[in-house]
């Protein structure tokens, strides 16, 4: 077990892949792996690609990753398909589109279903990055399912995310719908060679000048954050909007040019920092969540959870009053059972 | 929530370009819950045995019309076996004549199904050498 993480951190190959398995199946020794890695995480830049089915995301991690390659660096791909909510099964084809790259000891690629898991990734894949990030690649992509509006998880991974479009995919009103452009740090038009490319370009261009000037803000416990301007004399990033056709090769090497601005930008301004900040929160909020659920539903007494739903559906209880009864049943027992 | 899922890699080694029967098992592996990486047309071994690697499979299943299963079957797993992937149980699927079915089972092939085989024969044979039954 030991011997197998010292071999991830060496860049064993074989060890890394077992070492995910783990880390997707949530087994005990993938928990194990994760504690030992994490201090050796931290070194890559993380990409995310996400767009719409169709629009030639694996196409382009494929371009992406030569790109990269020529300029020595290494890189890890993690591509997420749906799993069927039916079956529990799934096709995973991205490697289909990446046949460049294989025979590259500098590339590795890991395809992962999302079993279950809602918002474009699996539960498991910001696990999986962390893997490879200990590895030692130098870049990670993360290629997300096929996005619709919501799929926006991926933010909370990437340092840099590139939404990618295509042609005949929307008019202007989809662009200007809240979602996956709103996360984008990089927009590209793919398959820039096909009929309607231009009309798309100009869509998103306009959609990208209307939302200069407001800046944004949230509601972030309590207080109003503002997010980061993209006004360029701000000092913000301005999003780049770039044109690509992954299968002819060209705006590849514009694209990476602008990943790495992107990359220089967030080290910077400290934007590093403060997404860091965000992204640990959330992560550390999640696993509160799911401990604190664990560790509740295990204390409570035998069968009071299906009597709960029985009381539910007959609805001789509300849910607010059920949660709070859950709750204080099994604090209850807990404090009596210490 | 612990999960584990029967991983199998569809490929096709060679140069003949009909792939439907892989698509076939590949969508039947999926509706029998399995996590199924496709690969497509023209996979060396090499390519093959690296796919097998980086996803860590319990499964490869080949898929060869060719004809020239048996010499490309005996290189997949030499190149399986030097990447360390000798517990992976490899199946051979396509126009197998029958008196190579023996041949390639001394080779390390865990199973062979030929025309007229059905999906869930296919299914219940990786469900059993994974030991998932």
């Amino acid at each position: 077990m030991t011997e197998l993480i010292e071999r991830v951190l060496s860049g064993d190959r074989r060890a890394l892949a077992r070492v995910i398995t783990w880390i997707e199946n949530d087994e005990p020794q993938g928990r194990q792996a994760l504690a030992t890695l994490y201090p050796h995480t931290g070194n890559a830049h993380i990409v995310g690609i996400t767009g719409a089915p169709g629009t030639g995301k694996s196409t382009l991690v494929n371009a992406l990753a030569k790109s990269w390659r020529r300029l020595g660096q290494t890189v890890g791909v993690v591509a997420v398909d749906p799993t069927s909510p039916f079956t529990g099964g799934a096709v995973l084809g991205d490697r289909v589109r990446m046949r460049d790259l294989a025979g590259d000891p500098g590339v590795f690629i890991r395809s992962m279903a999302t079993r279950g898991k809602l918002g474009g990734l699996a539960w498991a894949t910001a696990d999986v990055v962390k893997a490879l990030d200990a590895a030692g690649f130098d870049i990670i992509v993360v290629e997300t399912v096929g996005a619709g509006q919501s799929e926006v998880d991926i933010a909370r991974t990437a340092h840099t995310t590139v939404v990618v479009e295509a042609p005949g995919l929307g008019d202007e009103v989809q662009a200007l719908k809240a979602g996956l452009l709103e996360v984008a740090d990089i927009l590209v038009v793919n398959k820039s060679d096909r009929p309607g490319a231009e009309g798309t370009f100009r869509a998103l261009r306009a959609m990208l000048d209307l939302g200069r000037g407001t800046p944004r803000t949230v509601m972030h416990h309590g207080r109003v954050m503002r997010i980061e301007s993209a006004e360029p004399d701000s000092g913000g990033w301005e999003i780049p909007l770039l044109k690509t056709s992954a299968l002819n090769y060209e705006g590849i090497d514009e694209l990476a040019g602008a990943i790495a601005d992107h990359r220089r930008y967030l080290h910077e301004t400290g934007t590093l920092d403060s997404r860091e900040r965000m992204r640990v929160e959330a992560e550390l909020i999640g696993r509160l969540r799911d401990a604190l659920l664990d560790g509740l539903m295990q204390n409570l007494p035998p069968g009071a959870f299906d009597e709960m739903i029985e009381k539910l559906m007959a609805r001789r209880i509300d849910p607010f009053a059920a949660v709070r009864e859950l709750v204080d049943g099994a604090g209850g027992r807990r404090i009596g059972a210490d | 929530m612990s999960e584990r899922k029967i991983r199998v890699l569809i490929a096709k080694p060679g140069l003949d370009g009909h792939d439907r029967g892989a698509k076939v098992i590949a969508r039947a592996l999926r509706d029998a819950g399995m996590e199924v990486i496709y690969t497509g047309l023209r996979q060396t071994p090499e390519m093959i045995a690296e796919a097998a690697l980086q996803e860590d499979v319990d499964v490869v299943g080949l898929s060869i019309l060719s004809g020239a299963h048996m010499a490309l079957v005996p290189r997949v797993i030499e190149r399986l076996r030097e990447a360390g992937l000798s517990d992976v149980k490899v199946l051979v699927g396509g126009i197998i004549p029958d008196e190579d079915v023996e041949a390639l089972k001394k080779m390390g092939v865990s199973g062979v199904f030929g025309p007229g085989s059905s999906t869930q024969e296919i299914i219940d044979h990786i469900r059993k050498v994974v030991g998932a039954a």
